[in-house]
């Protein structure tokens, strides 16, 4: 349908052209209708008859001219008391930019909490649930690998290295020592960051192409060794039976020696309050990694990530020290990925090798890309459209990694910086008043 | 202020600097010219200690700065503007400027900025746009002032003409004149010898990795060689 051209000088033209779009509209909903609507096919026997539905037809065209009408209008109102061009040069997109700029903490705030109200909305299922769970462990993953690939610009491809050094750190600690979740979970963390710099060191010379696969073979050793090294890993086997989590330490039995949630609550038991817990540890630690890159991002460290990604050049010449900046980068990437590791760990009460394979790697490097490197908003939109769109589209799960590829390939052509590809600055300046020439004001302090 | 002695670069077998002398003194511009290849920007890398030079000395403020990693040059102030300006295209003006003050302790942020924002009006306007989407003589500026912002004593300019129209070499020129009168000394490596001899006060001439020629500003202009290799063609 055509775009109306509101002209903000002349009123009457506007509603002019309001009531010529209405026409418009009418014309093509009336087309559209006639077949779709209007006639209906039906089966009398075996032979097929047809039947009139005009009435509703005629409903149903009004109604869609009804709302062009209010749109038309609504924008009239909006556009009509601006100047004639409000914006010179600012393009759809910039306004789109610009407006998503404002309004991306709004986003992500809604986000969360619609995040944390699920598992009380009257659709929730166990299923949901769980699919939610799912879906936050890899924007988890996605944001700890943002920091490594989408702000040092440092292509890792062996990331579930860490994820695995996370899961196995805890469910080791946890059947071998029978050391708590909580006291695990830093553990966990700081193993996998020790890991992260183990790789470091190696490839603080490497970039690009060259990076990318000595990271996969970081990736695959360690999986490798995971399944080999039996009497460490119980090799192919895993390791099963690890502890699941508690709520600080009141435990979500039925029954137990202690006291168990339900009892500590004065609830019914329902094998769904762990669940939900679990939902809610992974929002938790999830949300707090989105915390911690945005804080880091404001930060010297941050920064350097960022000017290393751009250009490692510029870098020393500034006096930024490549070296501890990739560490960091990675050290707190696998960090991330650890804390991650030992969640999935006590959810899935079992780990094997199998879960840790160079496909993990993938798909969260996949969210990362797709999300546009570096935005923390695109890899949830990344996660969402590879973790839940194939979950509802399980039907189809023969195609999936055929879809997966053209996804990819479509995106790659369209939007090839990812689907949040601009980079959102740190900080933004008001424009400055006519008359003080003064200072400019930072909105956030340095 | 800056003293270089008998300086051999590697390339690996290449010798890409065989033996360079030369000094800086406090509050001057010194500019070093010569031909595509001859070794200048490895001379201004090299004193950045990346790469390290294989003989000879470095001394700074009378501190042997040889083999002295860059991140920690830049804390004995001197600041580089590299060659290709370098600037970080997805950070807007102001986080440029502010990766350009990483190195001091933040304390006079304020300040320093308003200084290079009083230099460069231009980057004041235009804060807010990415650095890649600045024209060639706004990334100049952008670099130019980015390495201000470490408050150096001694500043490093690798071709700041490079790719400009004349008009914009002009403003640019000026521009770290003006610097120089703040008191900050300037070594400035360039292609465009006219002007580049003309802004300074003593400059030297680099041929294949080794300095052939050097006097005042005035007396290479005027010298028939520089002239027949560097200034043909006119300006
Ligand atoms: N990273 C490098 N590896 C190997 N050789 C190099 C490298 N950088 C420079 N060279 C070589 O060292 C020599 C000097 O190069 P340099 O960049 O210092 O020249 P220049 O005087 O700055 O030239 P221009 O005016 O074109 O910038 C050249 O022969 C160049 O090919
Ligand atoms: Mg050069």
């Amino acid at each position: 349908m055509s775009e109306i051209r509101i002209k903000t000088d002349a009123p009457e033209a506007s509603f002019r052209d309001v009531a010529k779009d209405a026409l418009l509209t009418a014309v093509v909903a009336l087309v559209l209708a006639v077949p779709f609507i209007g006639l209906k096919s039906d089966s009398v026997g075996i032979a097929l008859a047809l039947q009139t539905r005009w009435a509703e037809m005629f409903a149903i065209v009004g109604a869609v001219v009804a709302g062009r009408v209010l749109i038309s209008l609504f924008r009239l109102r909006r556009v009509q008391p601006r100047t004639p061009q409000p914006q010179k040069r600012a393009g759809a997109k910039e306004l789109a930019a610009a407006w998503g700029g404002k309004h991306i903490v709004l986003i992500g705030v809604a986000g969360f909490a619609f995040a944390a109200a699920l598992p009380f909305m009257p659709f929730s299922s166990r299923y949901t649930i769980d699919i939610g769970t799912t879906f936050l462990i890899y924007v988890m993953l996605g944001w700890g690998l943002n920091i490594v690939v989408g702000l040092a610009g440092l292509l890792d491809l062996g990331y579930v290295a860490f994820y695995a050094v996370g899961a196995y750190s805890y469910a080791l600690l946890s059947t071998e020592l029978g050391w708590s979740f909580w006291v695990c979970l830093p553990l966990a963390g700081l193993f996998a960051a020790m890991f992260g710099v183990i790789l470091g060191f190696p490839v603080l010379r490497l970039r690009g192409d060259y990076l990318a696969i000595v990271t996969l073979g970081f990736g695959e050793i360690i999986r490798v060794v995971l399944t080999n090294w039996v009497e460490f890993s119980k090799g192919p086997n895993g390791i099963s039976g690890i502890p699941r989590p508690s709520f600080f330490g009141f435990s979500f039995a039925r029954e137990a020696e202690s006291t168990t949630f339900h009892e500590l609550f004065g609830i019914a038991y329902s094998s769904q309050h762990r669940i939900v817990f679990l939902y809610f540890l992974i929002l938790a630690l999830a949300g707090l990694t989105n915390w911690f890159t945005l804080r880091m991002r404001k930060l010297p460290t941050g920064r350097a990530w960022e000017a290393l990604r751009e250009d490692e050049i510029a870098c020393r010449s500034l006096g930024i020290n490549p070296t501890n900046v990739k560490l960091s980068a990675f050290a707190l990437g696998a960090m991330f990925a650890g804390f991650a590791g030992s969640f999935f760990s006590t959810r899935q009460g079992f780990v094997s090798p199998e879960s840790f394979t160079f496909m993990e790697s993938a798909i969260i490097l996949a969210i990362v890309v797709l999300g546009g490197m570096g935005s923390q908003m695109g890899v949830v939109l990344a996660a969402f459209a590879l973790v839940i769109l194939p979950e509802w589209f399980r039907d189809f799960q023969q195609y999936r990694m055929l879809l997966f590829g053209v996804a990819m390939v479509l995106i790659m052509v369209l939007k090839p910086t990812g689907v949040m590809g601009s980079r959102e600055p740190t900080i933004r300046l008001h424009k400055k008043d006519q008359g003080s020439a003064a200072e400019a004001q930072p909105e956030t302090a340095r | 202020m800056l003293k270089i002695e008998g300086v051999h670069t590697f390339y690996g077998q290449i010798e890409a600097l065989k033996g360079v002398d030369l000094h800086i003194g406090k509050g001057e511009i010194v500019t070093l010219i010569g031909a595509n290849g001859a070794g200048k920007s490895t001379l201004l890398m090299t004193v950045f200690g990346n790469p390290k030079c294989r003989k000879g000395r470095i001394v700074y403020e009378g501190q042997d700065i040889t083999g002295v990693p860059a991140h920690e040059i830049v804390r004995l102030g001197i600041a580089q503007s590299p060659e290709g300006r370098r600037i970080f295209p997805r950070m807007t003006v102001y986080e440029n400027l502010q990766m350009g003050a990483l190195p001091t302790d933040g304390s006079t942020f304020e300040a320093d900025i308003r200084e290079v924002f009083d230099l460069f009006p231009r980057l004041e306007e235009r804060r807010n746009q990415r650095g890649g989407t600045l024209s060639g003589g706004e990334q100049q500026m952008l670099a130019i002032g980015r390495a201000m912002m470490s408050k150096p004593r001694l500043l490093l300019l690798d071709e700041p003409s490079l790719g400009l129209a004349p008009l914009v070499v002009r403003q640019i020129f000026e521009i770290i004149k003006k610097i120089n009168e703040k008191g900050v000394t300037v070594f400035l490596v360039e292609q465009n010898a006219f002007h580049a001899l003309k802004l300074a006060h003593r400059g030297y001439v680099m041929v294949n990795g080794s300095i052939t020629l050097t006097g005042t500003g005035r007396e290479l202009l005027a010298n028939p060689e520089i002239r027949a290799a560097y200034l043909e063609g006119g300006h």
